[in-house]
């Protein structure tokens, strides 16, 4: 592996100016998804900040109640935190179907948002492709695509965000918070993630030398009797193949307030928000999670082989929503 | 000098009772050291640089600027290599040529060795390998296995490609009951915890390897046959092995680690990353299976065929007999089995997990369920009517054969009677819940070894022989034959393994490592005990009997010889979302006298976990651009977590192997065979659809689901 220089930063200010916008420098969190790469030559950075240091390791619940996630809490933390928990379950369900424990130990909140797709071909150097190396190609959509997108993509890159907190985070209206060396800023979660287009090699809108401070959470009450479910072609320790955030506000049998959000089906976090136009204001029912889905996935483009992802997300919108349903109804 | 008897009383046996690991607390701890952990002086380290194009030439190779690189030693490639001699045959059959590297300037699969690069530290290695620019003139390839493909052709392994008897067209027309159908397994590979990694050295005109390996004296006699050297002066080690399930023979790193360290004059360490791994330490091709069954009224066999399809390289011949197991399992009036393979630009495949049983089992055992649905006849019952009396192939007589005995108790213990046959009917909350069963069998046999046994003045006793513990407990198992035969308490008994000075001594292997080395070490100590009994002088070097069991391996006659299970699984199965989840599963098995219970359960439960994931995880995704693996590690290739392995529990019924001197069959590879059979057939009796392609993915699952009858 190439060799590269180490630092540790101990403030923000600190590690922004030690980043001075260097494209060939990273910011190092827990590394799990960072020195992977590393070893098998995908990133191949001269330079790493240690951020782990960073003050940015608190879960404040905010004016309203919302809350404020720092950029270095862990994934174990988040998930175990009672104010995630409790106000917003299906945050603390998706960050625990993901990876192991040891990985949730190291893993951060900003490096989870941050972390790479791990389609086939762009985590093998030999392999062309365009997000790795832009003009190469994109094997995967005449190649091994079953888990690629569904949603979104383009002939340029057809690889799927991997994780499952950003998933729950899109339904939710996540806020990324970040600073620059001209001061902070703040993204939309929304608008974090660029389309993929013909630039599949630039994955998000986050200013050149930006690191990411943290997450919020807006108020959502919806979001308490919220849900992740997760399918896996394992039981654990595996990335999803169709995930869904769900949240439900029900008064008398009519929906009044939908979330919605799928992961899995493209190179970002999917919000459903044509599913959720159909269910807000429409009673409850199969046919109305059903016909909701189908609004939504209408846009889905499949690939030869990855058509079963379809019925999978269909499928799994009218079981969660049933399921949410009945328990508000309970 | 001084003499010593052993004790008067007689202990208790050692074999039979539980004993963990002798090498358990140096694991745990840390301080076993595995091959790539070994330190020396002066090491180098070499890193392999494999081919990017699956079929070609090399035109060129720009070492230049790569050997201008920070600690950069040497660059080996066809170029510059020393010569090998590959025209010979070793104790597996002639090399593989992938082993062979840097010999020619062809590439004839995708991950093909091309150049070593040799550095100061692995990093500086590794680095200059990447950087190294190789030219290739690059050729069409073919990676993609068909039944009807052109080159389609029997092919002899360690068994005959085609077996015939009978008018198998007529039985099938006359039968009442036909299955005609078509399975498929794909590419899977071994996958141990520990990569492959070897340190070569010349010391004092001896070449000393040190390495992870199944069978130290096999490797050494590769190296010196492939480098034409003195048997003695080739002496390989490898002490603890981190799982080898076929893979660790002889392959491209020890030989371009002993082409450096000669180059070089000092010690190179070459390690194989997980990726290297997927095309330079072999595979199990995939399987295209057609199986057909014809059967009367009463589920009597009357017809039989199966027919099996892997794949090969194009520059060695290696078959995955599937088609094998029927020649022990089933009997019929017309009787045909038949091992094809085609050969393909990718890696040679190789022995791996229950070579040939597994993926045969798979087929023969779906279809046998398949037979049962339509006979309406219970999946045991069908089997037991159709148990041989001979062998059906061979004629030959069965040693020891308790199939139906393993069905018997695992019925009882499962609960199979209470089961309902109907497929589809049980539901809890969002999943089908369902049942299967298969049977299993794995050869028994034995091969020459020699072990020495010393009787030392403090009352302890050291064995030596050249096997391999990859995980298994040989060791263990060893101390404990040792101890009987001595007639000491294993605590008295040292094992030393896994070093090529020790002697030849069958491989870990075949499921014949600890029987082969048992016998040995009975033999062995044996007469040391009786040695001593009759006041033999112990001089302070101590007293050492050495056996060779060539003779006694050489005089067993012929006769069907297997060790034989049944395997039960319970499956849930969510078809919305293609979920399949393993809910408990038994394994009985029939395999002869169990020496060491702790371990042996530990094994056969670890062959039930490998059938887990043969069933619904294990799959490498070939690309049919490239000819490499996409996701070619473990993130891309999976197998069972813990999550995945539920209640499950193995178990055995007495049964002795009456011509072996301990009565051991063998237990490497039964555990897995029939397992993925047991999974499969129980996704059916959840959800009345039969898959018959491996593994069973969500979205076959789905797929299913949502149209096709059958996937």
């Amino acid at each position: 592996m190439r060799e590269f220089d180490y630092r540790r930063a101990y403030d923000v200010a600190g590690a922004v100016a030690l980043l001075d916008a260097d494209p060939d420098t990273r910011f190092l969190g827990g590394g799990t998804n960072l020195v992977d790469l590393m070893k098998t030559g995908v990133e191949r950075p001269a330079r790493l900040i240690d951020i782990r240091e960073l003050p940015l390791d608190r879960i404040e619940v905010t004016a309203g109640g919302g809350l404020r996630i720092g950029a270095t809490v862990t994934n174990g933390d988040l998930a175990a935190h009672p104010e995630v928990r409790r106000r917003y379950p299906a945050l603390a369900q998706a960050v625990l179907a993901g990876a192991s424990g040891q990985l949730r130990n190291m893993a951060t909140v900003g490096g989870n948002l941050l972390q790479r797709t791990r389609c086939g071909y762009f985590t093998d150097v030999s392999q062309p492709c365009n997000k790795r190396v832009p003009g190469s190609g994109c094997p995967a959509v005449a190649g091994e695509h079953r888990n690629h997108a569904i949603l979104g993509a383009s002939d340029h890159c057809v690889a799927v965000h991997p994780s499952d907190m950003a998933v729950a985070l899109t339904a939710f209206d996540a806020v990324v918070h970040y600073e620059t060396a001209d001061g902070p800023g703040e993204l939309p979660l929304a608008d974090f993630y660029l389309p993929v287009g013909d630039t599949p090699h630039r994955e998000t809108a986050l200013p050149a030398g930006a690191l990411i401070t943290g997450v919020t959470l807006p108020p959502a009450p919806v979001a308490a009797g919220s849900r992740y479910r997760k399918v896996r072609e394992r039981a654990s320790y595996a990335f999803a193949i169709g995930s869904l955030a769900a949240a439900l506000d029900i008064r008398d049998g009519i929906v009044r307030d939908a979330r919605l959000a799928f992961g899995a089906v493209a190179s970002r976090p999917w919000r459903a928000t044509a599913a959720e136009r159909v269910l807000t204001g429409a009673p409850t029912g199969p046919e109305t999670y059903a016909a909701a889905a189908d609004a939504e996935l209408a846009a889905a483009r499949p690939l030869p082989r990855n058509g079963y992802k379809v019925d999978l997300i269909r499928n799994l919108t009218v079981t969660v929503l049933t399921e949410l349903a009945e328990e508000a109804a309970r | 000098m001084s003499t010593v008897t052993t004790t008067t009383s007689v202990p208790t046996p050692s074999v039979g009772t539980g004993h963990t690991r002798v090498e358990g607390r140096d694991k745990v701890t840390g301080a076993a050291r595995y091959a790539a952990e070994v330190p020396f002086a002066g090491l180098a380290h070499g890193w392999l640089v494999l081919s990017t194009i699956a079929r070609g030439r090399i035109r060129a190779l720009d070492t230049e600027p790569v050997l201008a690189m920070p600690g950069v030693l040497a660059v080996l490639d066809h170029r510059n290599a020393p010569h090998l001699n590959t025209d010979y045959a070793g104790l597996l059959g002639k090399p593989d040529p992938t082993c062979a590297v840097f010999q020619h300037d062809r590439v004839p699969h995708f991950g093909w060795p091309v150049a070593l690069v040799v550095a100061e530290t692995p990093e500086q290695a590794r680095e200059a390998a990447e950087a190294l620019v190789v030219h290739y003139e690059e050729e069409p390839h073919d990676v993609e296995l068909t039944s009807d493909h052109p080159d389609c052709r029997p092919l002899d392994g360690h068994m005959p490609a085609v077996t015939e008897k009978g008018d198998l067209d007529a039985r099938l027309a006359s039968s009442a009951f036909v299955v005609d159908v078509e399975y498929s397994t794909p590419e899977e590979h071994h996958n141990p915890m520990e990569p492959h990694a070897a340190t070569a050295r010349w010391d004092d005109g001896r070449l000393e390897v040190t390495d992870s390996n199944q069978g130290v004296t096999w490797v050494a006699g590769e190296l010196q046959n492939l480098f034409s050297l003195d048997p003695a002066s080739v002496r390989v080690r490898s002490e603890h092995v981190g799982g080898g399930f076929g893979s660790k023979g002889v392959r491209a790193h020890q030989v371009a680690a002993v082409m450096a360290a000669t180059m070089l004059q000092r010690p190179v360490r070459v390690a194989l990353t997980r990726r290297q791994m997927f095309t330079l330490t072999g595979h199990r091709s995939p399987t295209i299976q057609r199986v057909r069954l014809g059967a009367d009224a009463d589920g009597r066999l009357r017809a039989l065929e199966h027919r099996s399809v892997s794949r090969t390289s194009t520059f060695h011949d290696f078959v995955e007999p599937s088609a094998g197991a029927a020649r022990v399992m089933y009997d019929a009036d017309a009787h045909h089995t038949a091992n094809n393979v085609v050969p393909l630009d990718v890696p040679t495949p190789t022995w791996m997990r229950a070579p040939g049983e597994a993926p045969g089992s798979f087929a023969l055992e779906a279809a046998f369920d398949e037979l049962a649905e339509k006979c309406g006849i219970d999946p045991i019952e069908l089997r037991l009517r159709n148990e041989p009396e001979a062998g059906p192939v061979s004629g030959l007589p069965f040693v020891g054969r308790n199939v139906a005995a393993c069905f018997r108790e695992g019925a009882r213990r499962f609960g199979w009677a209470d089961r309902d046959s109907r497929p589809g009917v049980r539901r809890e909350g969002r999943w089908l819940l369902g049942t299967g069963t298969a049977a299993a069998s794995f050869p028994a046999g034995s091969a020459p070894s020699t072990a020495t046994a010393t009787a030392h003045p403090d009352g302890t006793f050291t064995i030596r022989i050249s096997a391999a513990d990859i995980g298994t407990g040989a060791r263990t198992a060893l101390a404990l034959i040792a101890a009987d035969a001595l007639q000491v308490s294993p605590e008295r008994i040292r094992v030393r393994i896994g070093d090529s000075d020790f002697g030849p001594a069958m491989i870990a292997g075949g499921s014949m490592g600890t029987r082969s080395w048992s016998w040995a070490v009975k033999e062995a100590a044996g007469e040391l005990r009786e040695r001593l009994a009759l006041g033999a002088d112990l001089p302070a070097q101590g007293l050492t009997v050495r056996s060779d069991t060539t003779e006694a391996v050489g005089a067993l006659g012929p006769a069907e010889r297997h060790s034989y299970g049944a395997q039960f699984a319970e499956v849930a199965v969510d078809v919305t979302t293609g979920e399949v989840r393993v809910r408990r599963m038994l394994g009985i098995f029939a395999a002869g006298r169990i020496v060491n219970p702790l371990t042996a359960r530990n094994q056969l439960l670890g062959g039930m976990v490998w059938g887990i994931s043969m069933a619904l995880h294990e799959e490498a995704a070939r690309d049919r651009a490239s000819g490499g693996v996409v996701g070619a590690d473990l993130a891309g290739y999976h197998v069972a977590t813990h999550a995945d392995v539920p209640r499950i529990e193995a178990d055995w019924i007495e049964d002795t192997d009456p011509d072996d001197p301990v009565g051991i069959k063998g237990i490497g590879e039964i555990g897995t065979v029939g397992a993925a059979a047991a999974v499969a057939n129980a996704v059916w009796h959840a959800t009345g659809v039969r898959h018959r392609s491996l593994p069973i993915r969500p979205d076959r699952v789905l797929t299913a689901a949502a149209g096709a009858p059958d996937a």
